[in-house]
């Protein structure tokens, strides 16, 4: 049982959006449509679990004293491989995303996982945990992003609901805000409840 | 129970050195792996802007590509589009180092006469809600260089320049608060204009 509540105590009880409002500027940026959202919630899901898996394989063999910069060094080359290969195997998304991608290495959720868990926890809980933080935030992301797409675009996936262009500030900053807010509100106030 | 390795310096130094190492190894590799689909993305990209900017062609314009000289020792890529043996229009392939951000890429497709047919970005470092609105899914900021009469726009202030953002005499509206990227695009449309124009005679 306590197994399982590591997978899932990153989509609900300790998601990284709603809850605990980690990485918030790829989330406030990325998310103008609900595959952006998705595409970036995907990418740092992988970044999250390979580097809570290796950093938790080696975590004996790096001195206290350089374990910052060493686990740096270790998301910031599964941030690369991840950019390397969206650029060669899906270049639409990546045009999209844009700078976005690199700036995963400095995603709080990332280091964050890897300072309180996967550096005091064994690979398979750390691959666990990774996913589930992953998962969840990739989760939040779509929904905001499907919320922004449907309010600011008049389409969800690509696909049109309504005809007409939305209105136009739920695509731009100001809106990801806004959305955001309401959505943390509304996630505050089913939880008073339950 | 396993100790945590000691932070001596030696240790130190062996670790990160060793983590960077495997790292680059890694990264090495990966690159190796990605650089060919990488490539052919690139070259589709180039294909599909090719296919925005000219009228309906059947040759292999990139096949056909020749280079035409500008100013100094640079060059721009010419891709001839043809139907039918005939010539329908000219993609120039053209650049700026004017823009905000440092280069712009941009691909200019000319019918035969000289009037723009469409243009399409290829590659900008512009800000991104201001200098990015040069690319057409952006703003409509491109779209007035479409069918635009290039052979008879008027130098007003005579500077040898014609196509240029109103705040320089010129008839072309800039993006608000991003007049310099604004700049730049005018800069590369008048670089493909110029080299079209030594291929015309």
């Amino acid at each position: 049982m306590k197994k399982l509540n590591i997978f899932t105590k990153g989509f609900f009880k300790e998601n990284a959006v709603f809850v605990m409002m980690l990485g918030l500027c790829p989330t406030l940026g990325t998310t103008t449509s609900a595959i952006n959202g998705l595409g970036m919630g995907l990418a740092t899901t992988f970044v999250l679990v390979m580097s809570n898996i290796v950093i938790s394989l080696v975590k004996r063999q790096i001195p206290d004293q350089v374990r910052i910069p060493s686990f740096i060094v270790i998301i910031a080359s599964f941030v690369t491989i991840v950019e390397l290969v969206m650029q060669a195997y899906v270049p639409d998304l990546y045009d999209v995303l844009g700078l976005f991608i690199p700036l995963i290495v400095v995603n709080c959720i990332i280091l964050g996982r890897a300072e309180a868990f996967a550096s005091k926890n064994n690979a398979f809980d750390s691959m666990l945990d990774g996913l589930g933080m992953g998962l969840g935030f990739a989760m939040a992301l779509t929904i905001l992003g499907s919320v922004r797409e449907i309010l600011g675009s008049g389409s969800i996936f690509n696909i049109s609901i309504y005809k007409g262009d939305g209105a136009l500030v739920f695509v731009l900053a100001p809106g990801a805000f806004i959305v955001l807010g309401y959505l943390i509100a509304l996630i505050n106030r089913l939880s008073e409840k339950a | 129970m396993a100790k945590q390795r000691e932070s001596t310096f030696v240790n130190m130094v062996v670790v990160l050195f060793l983590v960077s190492a495997i790292a680059a190894i890694a990264l090495a590799f990966v690159y190796q792996a990605t650089k060919e689909p990488i490539a052919k993305s690139k070259l589709e990209k180039k294909k599909k802007a090719i296919r925005n900017v000219v009228s309906e062609f059947d040759n292999n314009p990139i096949e056909d590509m020749f280079k035409i000289p500008v100013e100094g020792a640079d060059s721009v890529e010419c891709y001839p589009a043809k139907k039918e043996g005939k010539i329908v229009g000219y993609a120039v392939k053209t650049y700026s180092k004017k823009g905000f951000g440092g280069l712009i890429s941009v691909m200019i497709g000319f019918d035969p006469d000289g009037h723009i047919h469409k243009t399409a970005v290829l590659e900008h470092h512009e800000t991104p809600g201001l200098g990015d609105k040069m690319q057409r899914s952006k703003s409509t900021f491109s779209n007035q260089f479409d069918n635009l009469d290039v052979p008879n726009i008027s130098d007003k202030d005579n500077d040898g320049i014609i196509i240029e953002v109103t705040k320089d005499q010129g008839t072309v509206d800039a993006i608000t608060a991003a007049t310099i990227s604004s700049r730049a695009f005018c800069d590369a449309t008048e670089r493909a204009y110029n080299a079209f124009k030594k291929i015309k005679k």
